[in-house]
């Protein structure tokens, strides 16, 4: 028989000692609403659990240049009652928001959900959308990656086994961006992205996008950031004519399985509709 | 019996809404359910299971698991009796006994992923889930078959070499899936089919669903060193519990006392045993108690969901709607043990409608799923789908509003049943006009939304109940149950039993008994509870009352004629006597001097349970987009005869509803290509959450009280959830412009259909 020995370290620097100390046993722990799952339902088996919530940063959000730097394990209730946050970036927060229920809330964090590396994680298509950038820490020291860089496939990420990723870096907004997540489930909550959808876009004086993210969810092993969806939109005030060459840039990157969430069909298609959808919600935000 | 004595406009506690007297307990978490209890000593349980949906088990070798220390007993099918056998009364059905054993440990052969092949107890829940890595099964795996229809081909797998449809003449010459085959009918359906006017036809099919109680199973059992034994347990029937215990462990009943835990749902499926019997052969075993409790990956794939059918209508009807011929082939899926609750969708199908000509033939089918359970109303909500589609259809045809078709058609009083009974005491009619005249049906569709009617029926049944009435030294009363409560029943009988006492409703407490200490009963199921053991209640408070009476009449030396008895006391009409009156708690606190303690206890079998009837409308929209629905306005209408607590009635019409409507949109098993579910945990069975349903308003029919109840009663429950299937996808159907023939109406079904 054996135990899960429970670690809290208080600094970076220790947290990535006990990583390499455990020699790939350990697995880190921000909110634990992914992990814990995992250890119930014997599909994670770490010996040591190593919380990042004691280590200064590692919780909350401060403004800096103009951005917002975020916690890596800063929980989704945090994130939502942040009331500048949630003006500059409405869609990244609904995406957190939008995980698991209530009480889910009060743990579910940004780093847990990119690391857990699903690809129909919510939080993940509204950061890439957004040009968020992780800050990551190891014994090499600290690195800045975007995150469409981070997911490696289903469960996988690309850290290194003694690397944390430690915030994430939202950068300044100009005038009149904004952005929208949305995502297709059965039910109204409760329940997991069958496609995930986000937006992020610029507008100039004239109501003419000047720059545009567009990031999947669902559709593919890792989230991806649609390059081509974003350029239909730029030069353009969204007109038919652009989201119609948006959404055939989306239906060409899409890449879903077939499962019983739901067929790669059905998958591709809400894609393209949900991107038109995030688009001209994130355009009416930007206007506003 | 208790006919005519009827409580009439003064009832003072009957139809009020007092406060559950279970409720305080539930919702601060003192109440104890299944998975609560704990005794000294006690061990953990746990099942190894198959992880194949059909193999045969070459061997079990326990011997490594055995030597894990903390390992106390383990156990497989050959610590079961293997004589067990016979029949025991399970709520709606029969279950054979033999079968329910192999369900419990399998026996040769495992027939779904999932089922149990060997038990172990250990000290530590740590050491019991190590020891069943230990347990090594070698297993030949078998060709398995899912599909219904499959199934039933000549080339399937065959689950049971000594399965022979019943019900089949000449009988066949080789084993198949088809347990039974059921034939019903009457008149002549050929000559309905020529004469018509107007032929609607369609093919349905719907998923297997799981009932979804939030409680896993879950039980403690401990074996005496005598033999005398005593079980823990969630289930809706301890005396079931006890009967299938008894007979796979070849036990005297009197040896086994279940006590009934609070139960965290049932819904049909917790009226059989599944860890009972193992949790006792483990404690045999080893002398010390054992408790198991499943997850809810086993509860979904271990225990029973309902059926998933594929069902053929076709209905013969006049130019005027009139339905005058049906024909109907149900096959359902009875998963890996026959007993499908396919008979009950034949009963049930047609019994709203007073239709001349049936021809009924329904498939009971096994196949290499987890064996059914009964779930609210068995059998009758896929039934209703497809009859209550072709209705729509026939209505579409037509041009007719679908509650007029209805009308038409509807059953009244003195109409004969296609199994041979007569409909009484029947609200359909009344209750078709309280949805027309509704609100709801009042206001036009909205825009973009779509509306959907359906009927539906079910029996209600009586039968074997006891309950017990203690007078307590203060005055109080304590009712004395013999069903476990899953639907507010505590309520219903403290409130008919102060009703009768003449009581306040907050001087009668209700407890649920075990085994020992109160008398027979059937289980919690069929809608029986508040109609049959609240017909003990009621006499035995009547019996109360009479020896009340009869105390009073001694004391004041007077003929017990004249004594009156209201509102909790006794009134001498006698003018020649000058007596006060006396209160209960006057004569409850000098028994001793009146002959005793005051109690009456009732054993009864409970006739005269009336049918009930009910009618759904929904409104719904579609976006068109994604194909998802959102169900925008729903009304459920029920003829309950009276309501004894309204606010729970109306509880039973939205729970149904609720559940009906999860059935129609977004549950379903999923199975791969090797056999094995896909979707075992209520992150992909879909279940609704509150936020998915609008509020579901109710209308009470009250027009027409059960006389064979005292207070007018019919059963409430299944009624509700046999609607809201063809209640939804008639909505659908309309905006999708196609009829939906199909469950779950998933978003990509429903928007590969409308892209079609």
């Amino acid at each position: 028989m054996s135990g899960v020995d429970y670690l809290a370290p208080a600094s970076v620097a220790d947290a990535v000692s006990a990583l390499r100390a455990s020699a790939g046993s350990a697995r880190l722990m921000a909110g634990g609403t992914d992990l814990l799952v995992q250890m119930r339902g014997g599909r994670a088996k770490p010996q040591v659990v190593i919380d990042l919530k004691r280590i200064p940063g590692l919780v909350g959000i401060r403004c800096e240049g103009g951005g917002f730097v975020i916690g890596g394990a800063t929980s989704g209730a945090a994130l939502g009652e942040h009331v500048a946050l949630k003006a500059a970036w409405p869609g990244v927060i609904e995406a957190a928001n939008l995980i698991g229920s209530t009480q889910v809330q009060g743990r579910a964090s940004l780093g847990g959900n990119l690391c857990n590396a699903s690809p129909a994680a919510d939080s993940v298509p509204a950061l890439i959308a957004a040009g968020a950038v992780c800050i990551i820490e190891g014994p090499a020291g600290v690195r800045a990656v975007q995150v469409e860089k981070v997911q490696a496939g289903p469960g996988k990420t690309t850290l290194a086994a003694d690397e944390i990723l430690v915030a994430f870096r939202l950068p300044a907004r100009p005038a009149r961006s904004s952005d929208a997540y949305l995502r297709l489930i059965p039910r109204t909550e409760m329940d997991i992205a069958v496609v995930g959808v986000g937006v992020s876009l610029t507008l100039d004086a004239g109501g003419v996008c000047n720059a545009a993210r567009v990031s999947l969810g669902a559709v593919a092993p890792t989230c991806l950031l649609v390059e081509a969806a974003g350029a239909a939109l730029v030069g353009t005030t969204l007109d038919d004519a652009a989201l119609a060459k948006m959404e055939a840039a989306v239906s060409e990157a899409c890449r879903p399985i077939s499962d019983k969430r739901g067929t790669a069909e059905y998958r591709t298609k809400v894609a393209c509709v949900l991107a038109r959808r995030a688009a001209l919600i994130a355009k009416d935000r930007a206007n506003a | 019996m208790s006919d005519g004595n009827q409580g009439g406009v003064d009832l003072k506690v009957v139809g009020q809404r007092p406060i559950r007297p279970d409720g305080v307990d539930k919702v601060t978490g003192r109440a104890q359910f299944g998975a609560d209890f704990h005794l000294p000593g006690m061990l953990t349980g746990r099942i190894k299971r198959s992880p194949y949906a059909h193999a045969r088990i070459v061997s079990i070798d326990t011997r490594a698991a055995e030597k894990l220390p903390g390992v106390k007993a383990i156990v497989t099918s050959a610590d079961f009796d293997a004589g067990a056998a016979g029949e025991v009364e399970a709520g709606e059905s029969h279950a054979a006994m033999k079968e329910v054993a192999a369900n419990c440990l399998a026996h040769g052969k495992v027939l779904y992923q999932g089922h149990a092949v060997a038990a172990v107890a250990a000290t530590l829940p740590e050491i019991a889930a190590e020891a069943l890595d230990l347990i090594e099964v070698t297993y030949e795996v078998l060709p398995h078959v899912i599909d219904v229809e499959e199934a039933m081909a000549a080339d399937a797998p065959v689950l049971h070499d000594d399965m022979y449809t019943k019900g089949v003449t000449p009988k066949p010459g080789k084993a198949s899936n088809v347990a039974a085959k059921h034939v019903m009918g009457r008149g002549d359906v050929a000559a309905a089919f020529k004469a018509a006017g107007v032929i609607v036809e369609g093919r349905y099919e719907t998923a297997a669903v799981h009932q979804g109680y939030i409680e896993p199973h879950a039980c403690v059992a401990s074996w005496g060193a005598d033999g005398q034994s005593t079980i823990w347990c969630s289930s809706q029937g301890q005396f079931l519990v006890r009967a299938m215990v008894a007979k796979i462990l070849n036990m005297p009943l009197s040896d086994i006392k279940v006590i009934p835990a609070e139960i965290g749902g049932g819904f049909g499926g917790k009226t059989t045993v599944y860890l009972e019997p193992v949790a006792l052969a483990l404690s045999r075993k080893c002398g010390r108690p054992v408790k198991i409790v499943m997850s809810r990956e086993e509860v979904f794939l271990a225990s029973g969901p309902t059926s998933g059918a594929v069902m053929d209508v076709r209905l013969a009807a006049r130019m005027d709607g009139k339905i005058t011929g049906a024909e109907m082939t149900l096959k359902y899926q009875a998963g890996a043990f026959q007993g499908s609750p396919v008979n009950l969708g034949l009963m049930t199908a047609f019994a709203c409608y007073d239709v001349e000509a049936l021809a009924l033939t329904g498939y009971d089918v096994v196949s290499n799923r987890p064996k059914v359970a009964a779930y609210r109303a068995p059998g009758a909500p896929m039934a209703a789908f497809a009859v209550e589609s072709a209705i729509d259809d026939l209505a579409l045809k037509l041009g007719m509003d679908p509650i007029n078709l209805r009308l038409l058609n509807a059953v009244r009083d003195g109409a004969k049943t296609v199994y041979g009974a007569t409909v009484r005491y029947s609200a359909l009619v009344e209750t078709l006009e309280a949805i027309k005249a509704s609100p709801h049906y009042q206001t036009p569709v909205g825009k973009g939304q779509a509306r959907g009617v359906a009927a539906g029926f079910w029996f209600n049944v009586g039968g074997e109940s006891s309950a017990a009435v203690h007078v307590d030294e203060d005055g109080g009363v304590t009712v004395v149950s013999s069903n476990p409560d899953i639907g507010g029943s505590r309520a219903s009988m403290a409130m008919m039993a102060a009703e009768t006492l003449g009581l306040p409703i907050e001087r009668v407490r209700c407890t649920v008994a075990d085994t020992t200490s109160i008398g027979y009963s059937g289980s919690t199921g069929g809608s029986r509870v508040t109609f049959a053991t609240g017909m003990a209640v009621v006499e035995a408070a009547q019996k109360v009352v009479a020896d009340l009476k009869r105390r009073a009449a001694q004391t004041w030396e007077c003929d017990i004629a004249m004594v009156e008895w209201k509102d909790g006391v006794a009134t001498c009409t006698d003018p020649a006597k000058d007596v006060k009156p006396l209160s209960m708690k006057a004569i409850a606190g000098k028994t001793a001097k009146t002959g005793g303690p005051i109690a009456a206890e009732v054993s009864l079998n409970a006739q005269g349970a009336a049918a009930g009837f009910g009618v759904h409308v929904c409104d719904l929209e579609i976006d068109p987009e994604t194909g998802r629905t959102t169900v925008i306005r729903y009304t459920a209408a029920q003829d309950v005869g009276r309501a004894i607590h309204p606010a729970y009635v109306e509880g039973q019409l939205q729970g149904g509803a609720a559940q009906g409507i999860g059935w129609a949109l977004n549950e379903e098993y999923v199975y791969g290509k090797s056999g094995l579910l896909e979707n075992a945990s209520f992150l992909d069975y879909r279940m609704p959450v509150a936020s998915d349903l609008p509020m579901i308003d109710t209308i009470l029919i009250e027009t027409k009280p059960n006389p064979r109840h005292p207070y007018g009663a019919k059963g409430v429950g299944e009624v509700p959830i046999v609607p809201p299937l063809a209640a939804v996808s008639n909505a659908v159907s309309r905006i999708v412009g196609k009829r939906m023939t199909s469950l779950p109406m998933s978003p990509a079904k429903v928007l590969a259909e409308m892209d079609k």
